[in-house]
């Protein structure tokens, strides 16, 4: 994983993991690594992997059974929750970038309509 | 817990570490970084006690440092410092001999875990290779400190790779482990404190992800502070 150098590791670890639950990589109720073997996987400090666990487990992403180890949420629900934040996370990025360029917000919804007919084409048009 | 109070080293008229005051903590994994010749190298060589500070004290759980702290510090020097006509295996006998703490199991795995076999010779080694011996040589002994000087330099990805694996492997809440290295990309997930030195001075010591959370900053943009723009901060 590549890390961004602004962002602290254990917020783009977690950004990580739950990107993992919500595509389906991991799924509801799997049991997560040990803080150990987190921080091997990811080459991450183990104080930082324990941390990384912390702050899933206070956003109810995933809790410890005792003498078990972490796991992912059983919440269906929590699943689709964090899709649709990241979702959001997206969208309001792309806005971002876009008012960045002087690009009022109807014609970038124009442009991604636009963009969506263009890869239609293609995929019709296809090799 | 270390703790360096004061330190001063000279060798001659050049001040190599110029009143450093420092504690390490354990469960911690330290990045020691700095430019050549900015005295990290005489600091780990004083906390293991194979260099007497001029002036103001090393303590380890509270009493100086010396030879009853050298059985629960572990230090990896630069240089190698095996004799040409030993193996791997030598290397292991070696060491066996000079500490209580080593642990032959653990240095037959780490070989492994590192294709090593232990009938290579040293003197035939690659400098990657020679990066690993010395790595699992001392990664084999039980410390509480380890010290490793520039464990990273001069070898390839994989070594290096390999390198970061086992000094995650050795991490514990009471452990301390201090890797020095001007490598700073490297070290930036795997540490969770840097120490950064310059001539002969402690400049700072952070957290990395603190560091990150209050100012947006990665190790890497305060190496350039520090150091960059002829050394002025700006």
């Amino acid at each position: 994983m590549d890390y961004n150098p602004s962002i602290p590791i254990y917020l783009q670890v977690m950004m990580s993991i739950k990107r993992d639950i919500v595509t389906g990589r991991l799924a509801l109720g799997e049991k997560l690594p040990s803080v150990r073997d987190l921080a091997l996987q990811y080459t991450i400090n183990p104080n930082t992997a324990n941390r990384v666990y912390k702050e899933l487990e206070s956003e109810h992403v995933c809790f410890t059974r005792r003498g078990m180890g972490t796991f992912v949420t059983e919440d269906e629900g929590m699943a689709a929750q964090m899709k649709a934040a990241m979702a959001q996370e997206l969208v309001d990025e792309y806005l971002k970038g876009m008012q960045k360029l002087g690009i009022s917000a109807e014609e970038a919804v124009r442009l991604i309509e636009k963009g969506r007919e263009d890869a239609a084409d293609q995929t019709e048009n296809g090799p | 817990m270390l703790e360096c109070r004061e330190v001063t080293k000279k060798y001659g008229r050049k001040t190599a570490v110029d009143g450093v005051s420092l504690k390490l903590e354990p469960g911690r994994i330290y990045a020691m970084l700095g430019p050549n010749g900015s005295g990290k190298t005489t600091l780990m060589k004083m906390i293991v006690g194979l260099a007497k500070p001029n002036s103001g004290e090393i303590l380890y759980n509270g009493s100086p440092v010396g030879v009853a702290s050298r059985r629960e510090i572990a230090y990896m020097s630069t240089e190698p410092y095996f004799y040409a006509w030993m193996t791997a295996g030598d290397v292991g006998k070696y060491y066996r001999d000079f500490f209580e703490d080593f642990s032959m199991e653990q240095y037959e795995r780490l070989l492994s875990q590192m294709e090593l076999t232990k009938d290579l010779k040293a003197k035939t080694l690659s400098s990657g290779m020679m990066a690993k011996l010395k790595i699992a040589v001392t990664m084999a002994r039980k410390a509480k400190i380890y010290l490793l000087d520039e464990p990273l330099n001069g070898i390839d990805l994989l070594a290096r790779d390999e390198i970061v694996r086992c000094v995650l492997d050795a991490a514990s809440p009471d452990v301390t482990l201090v890797v020095s290295s001007h490598l700073v990309d490297e070290l930036e997930k795997v540490a969770d404190t840097a120490i950064f030195m310059k001539e002969s001075h402690l400049v700072s010591v952070c957290g990395i992800d603190e560091m990150r959370e209050q100012s947006g900053k990665s190790v890497a943009d305060r190496y350039r502070e520090i150091y960059g723009h002829g050394g002025v901060e700006q």
